[in-house]
């Protein structure tokens, strides 16, 4: 171990997890369904998804409080899955932090030291780095009761931090907190998590917290890893339709494929068609999607198509302008910027929708 | 928002019916608790004779050395009768609680079953099984050519009460056990413990507030139990001393006042110091995020040892249920594992003779339940609803009920309205009314919890809605708090109704004559002659059946109001 004189070290070594073939059962219910995936060394992943997606079951199967029937969970090159979850040396924080109200904030932190039977001098120093770490030196001799949900939050933090974990896993620990504390608790965590080096699964259902702190995101619905990408990825080349409204808002019109080869179109239910721009994959029983910002209201630009609606709603909403358009059987949102002077189109005004053919996709279930 | 957050609330003032109803509360506290108490407490610091105040009464009661061995004794058997019921209740609330155990849910009900039957009825049947001359020692005799001391003194008085009382530490050892979330063990797992470390480090210590105040209480009440020593014939304990010295000695000797308030200082004692060991310990740690409960699977050979061990303690724990039953269709037992033949002849003696104590019984404990739960209904709604001042008086004093044992509040009794006679020459205080009153005081802070719990699931908004569509207080009350409080104050009349059935301590002291007396009563004076063992053992069978014949009734009928009004979660 490497120490130095002025801050005992809590070492890291990244390790990459991998999982295959994974499936678990409640009961008949199957909770999660053929779960593959490679977690790179050092990476900060998030596990997104709604609740009851299996995000937080996988997440506790790493950890070794859930077995799976078959499948293997890798750490680090070792196969955990049949390893009870004392012995993994899988550190977690748990949503409620788990902070044992009986004991003070030095005593929770040295826990796990103290369980590998540690020599009480390294415990101490070990115990101070943790604290350090998370800014909480001075509150070592507090009760968990006599903090800040954010102080609880870091002394979880550093509790599992302190015995040097291979990974750290954070189940949603930014929802026990208010808005503005969620924002810098984040930063934080990103800030640590790069210090530290350490591969980190991060649950959570917030798209925004998935999107601002981790490398990749893994998409989860009804038990099945939709995708697995950089947020950005995941925004612009959703792989399917949960994926696309999942993370922020996607319109999404229903209609038909009319035609093959070069010249197919999309029939929009009640709303005329467009044209699909060849050599785009276009899956059985597809729906067109766009973003409300990649559409104009009233013109179309050239090599644009266009599609006719009804003005239903707007919302100021400051810098930009939302729109509802009602085209065909469905209702649309289009963002528009919004410029000083500028007049709101009145609502039942009939008007043209402009669409940049490249912005659309085409997705199904 | 900002309006109705800053308008007046509308408690203020204090309508004419508030303040009736707290001054009537306050007069059946003053006089049936207060006053009878202070007289014992004042009692005991004034001289015999001249009335002057003094301290020599403690002098004489520490330096007496019976008393002081009383004492002592008394400390003891209460101090290893927790002992012994912790070791009872420990296996069976974490088995029950923190594994998946089949059949948890028989040992959790029958777990509560000592307690509705008098702990010195047990104490017969405890004789006949675990006796020198009982079941066991006779087989143990044969097997091995040894005896146990098992009933022996005081270890028999402790083995009686651990038996009775250690469902007061199971219950709330449970309820502790069952509140720790499974997020604080698993992040102990998470970081490296496990098995009896885990238990030992974060489990126990999680669970010890309900562990300390199952404890204080089985302390308190095993302290200021008076029949079971009586009949167990062990008379140098402090409950019993205080008995024989006001029944024997007489009402103006000091030493039963002495006594009485030494018992009210070692409850309140005991009740103190777990609440200062629970301060600022509230650690219910389910919480948002939490995982609930963990329940971990037993292997195959960890089920073996626990079923066994939990057959055997619950084999133990009814031990006197089944010797009682033996017992009453028994013609002789003594000196033989077994009764030598069976008969039903005591219960035709106990329902031709004795059908007056249960008569009694169900006359002094329903009207018991009756005022407790009318008075504690009423406090909690005056304390939790209106802002009448001196509210909360009104709860404390209804609560220091706990502190006063049954031997203090009868001698109490007898002291305060035994110069009052009524015109017929009758004192007041041989009066059966007055068995009535002392139960229904004893029982007060039961029911007065159970009346809280039921009010505070009545949302005030409730009651608000009701007043906005022009109902008064009164009929709000009526149409609204009381139909849903209803679940609530059946279960505080019951709690009420079946342990007044089983007391004995006050309503020994007050009962002069048999055709006044109850159930436990007649017990107690069938259980002082070999030959009224066994109608006596028939009239705690019935007793017994009484007691869980009227609680599962109403559990049913509180289970199917609440699923009724949609209630249940």
């Amino acid at each position: 171990m490497n120490v130095s004189i002025n801050k005992p070290a809590l070492s890291t070594a990244a390790k990459a997890i991998s999982i295959s073939d994974v499936n678990l059962y409640y009961g008949a219910l199957h909770v999660l369904k053929d779960i593959n995936l490679e977690i790179k060394p050092g990476e900060f992943f998030a596990f997104l998804g709604p609740s009851g997606c299996g995000k937080t079951t996988l997440l506790r199967l790493i950890a070794g409080f859930n077995t799976a029937r078959n499948g293997k969970v890798v750490i680090g090159g070792e196969d955990v899955l049949n390893m009870p979850s004392w012995k993994r040396e899988v550190g977690m924080v748990f949503q409620s932090y788990a902070l044992w109200p009986h004991m003070t904030v030095a005593r929770n932190v040295a826990f796990g030291l103290e369980e590998r039977r540690l020599p009480r001098a390294e415990i101490d120093a070990r115990v101070q780095a943790a604290l350090a770490l998370v800014g909480l030196e001075k509150l070592a001799d507090r009760r968990p009761s006599q903090l800040s949900g954010g102080q609880q939050q870091r002394v979880a933090l550093a509790r599992t931090i302190a015995i040097e974990p291979k990974v750290l896993l954070l189940d949603e620990p930014l929802s026990n907190l208010d808005a503005k504390m969620r924002v810098e608790v984040r930063r934080e965590l990103r800030e640590l998590q790069q210090r530290l080096q350490l591969t980190t699964i991060f649950v959570t259902h917030d798209q925004e917290e998935a999107n601002t702190v981790c490398d990749r995101i893994a998409v989860f619905n009804e038990g099945r890893i939709q995708q697995v990408g950089t947020p950005m990825d995941l925004y612009e080349k959703p792989a399917n339709l949960f994926v696309a409204n999942f993370l922020g808002t996607a319109n999404i019109l229903d209609g038909r494929v009319i035609g093959s080869g070069a010249n197919r179109t999309f029939e929009v239910t009640g709303a005329g068609s467009i044209p699909i721009p060849p050599g785009t994959d276009v899956p059985a029983g597809a729906k067109l999607v766009f973003r409300p910002q990649y559409a104009t209201i009233g013109y179309v630009q050239p090599g644009w198509v266009s599609l006719s609606g009804t003005v239903m709603h707007c919302e100021f909403l400051g810098a930009t302008v939302r729109y509802g358009i009602a085209v065909g059987t469905a209702t649309v949102m289009i963002d528009v910027p919004f410029h000083s002077g500028a007049g709101l189109l009145p609502i039942g005004s009939p008007t043209v929708l402009g669409l940049q053919p490249s912005s659309a996709l085409w997705l199904a279930e | 928002m900002a309006f109705v957050a800053s308008m007046p609330t509308r408690r203020f003032a204090a309508k004419p019916g508030q303040v009736i109803a707290v001054s009537v509360i306050a007069l059946f506290l003053l006089v049936f608790l207060i006053i009878p108490a202070g007289t014992v407490i004042y009692t005991a610091f004034t001289e015999k004779g001249t009335g002057a105040l003094t301290v020599v009464n403690f002098i004489d009661f520490f330096n007496t050395d019976l008393f002081r061995r009383s004492f002592f004794n008394s400390i003891y058997v209460s101090g290893m009768s927790v002992v012994w019921a912790t070791v009872i209740a420990l296996p069976l609330a974490v088995l029950t609680t923190r594994f998946d155990f089949r059949g948890s849910l028989i040992i959790q009900t029958l777990g509560f079953v000592p307690l509705i039957m008098p702990p010195f009825v047990g104490a017969v049947a405890m004789q006949l099984l675990f006796g020198r001359n009982g079941t066991v020692n006779l087989i143990l005799n044969d097997w091995f050519g040894i005896r146990l001391p098992f009933m022996e003194g005081l270890n028999g008085v402790i083995f009686v009460q651990s038996l009775h009382y250690f469902p007061f530490i199971l219950i709330n050892l449970s309820t502790s056990l069952r509140n720790i979330d499974r997020s604080m063990e698993e992040a102990a797992q998470n970081l490296g413990s496990s098995g009896i470390r885990l238990f030992r480090r974060i489990v126990f210590p999680l669970a010890m507030p309900g562990y300390l105040a199952g404890a204080s209480l089985v302390f308190v009440k095993v302290f200021d139990d008076l029949a079971t020593p009586l009949l167990l014939n062990v008379k140098d304990m402090l409950a019993p001393q205080a008995y024989l010295r006001v029944t024997s000695v007489g009402l103006t000797d000091p030493m039963g006042y002495v006594i009485s308030v030494i018992l009210i200082v070692v409850s309140i004692f005991a009740m103190w110091l777990s609440a200062v060991a629970m301060r600022g310990k509230d650690y219910s740690t389910t919480q948002r995020g939490g995982g609930g409960l963990a329940k971990r699977k037993l292997s195959r050979g960890e089920s073996v040892i626990a079923y066994g061990v939990v057959a055997l303690i619950l084999l133990l724990v009814l031990s006197p249920h089944i010797g009682l039953l033996l017992l009453s269709f028994a013609t002789v037992w003594s000196f033989s594992p077994m009764p030598d033949d069976f008969t039903m002849a005591h219960y035709a003696r106990v329902f031709g003779e004795s059908s007056i104590y249960i008569k009694n019984t169900l006359i002094y404990a329903s009207l018991a339940g009756l005022i407790d739960v009318v008075i504690g209904g009423a406090i909690a709604y005056i304390v939790l609803r209106t802002k009448i001042i001196g509210r909360r008086w009104l709860d404390w004093a209804a609560t220091a009920a706990l502190a006063i044992p049954g031997v203090v509040l009868g001698i109490g009794y007898l002291r305060t309205f035994y110069g009052i006679t009524l015109p017929g020459g009758t004192p007041l205080a041989t009066l059966w009314v007055m068995v009535v009153l002392a139960l229904a005081i004893r029982r007060l802070p039961y029911a007065l919890r159970a009346c809280y719990a039921a009010l505070q699931q009545v949302s005030e908004s409730l009651e608000e809605a009701a007043e906005n569509l022009g109902a008064t207080k009164q009929r709000t009350i009526r149409r609204i708090v009381l139909p849903l409080m209803t679940g609530g104050l059946l279960a505080g009349f019951v709690t009420s109704f079946s342990t007044a059935a089983v007391e004995l301590s006050a309503t020994l002291m007050l009962i002069q004559s048999n055709s006044d007396a109850p159930i436990a009563y007649g017990l107690y004076v069938f259980m002082q002659s070999p030959a009224g063992r066994g109608p006596g053992a028939a009239l705690g069978v019935i007793a017994v059946v009484l007691v869980a014949v009227c609680t599962l009734l109403s559990h049913y009928v509180i289970e199917r109001r609440q699923r009724a009004i949609g209630m249940n979660k």
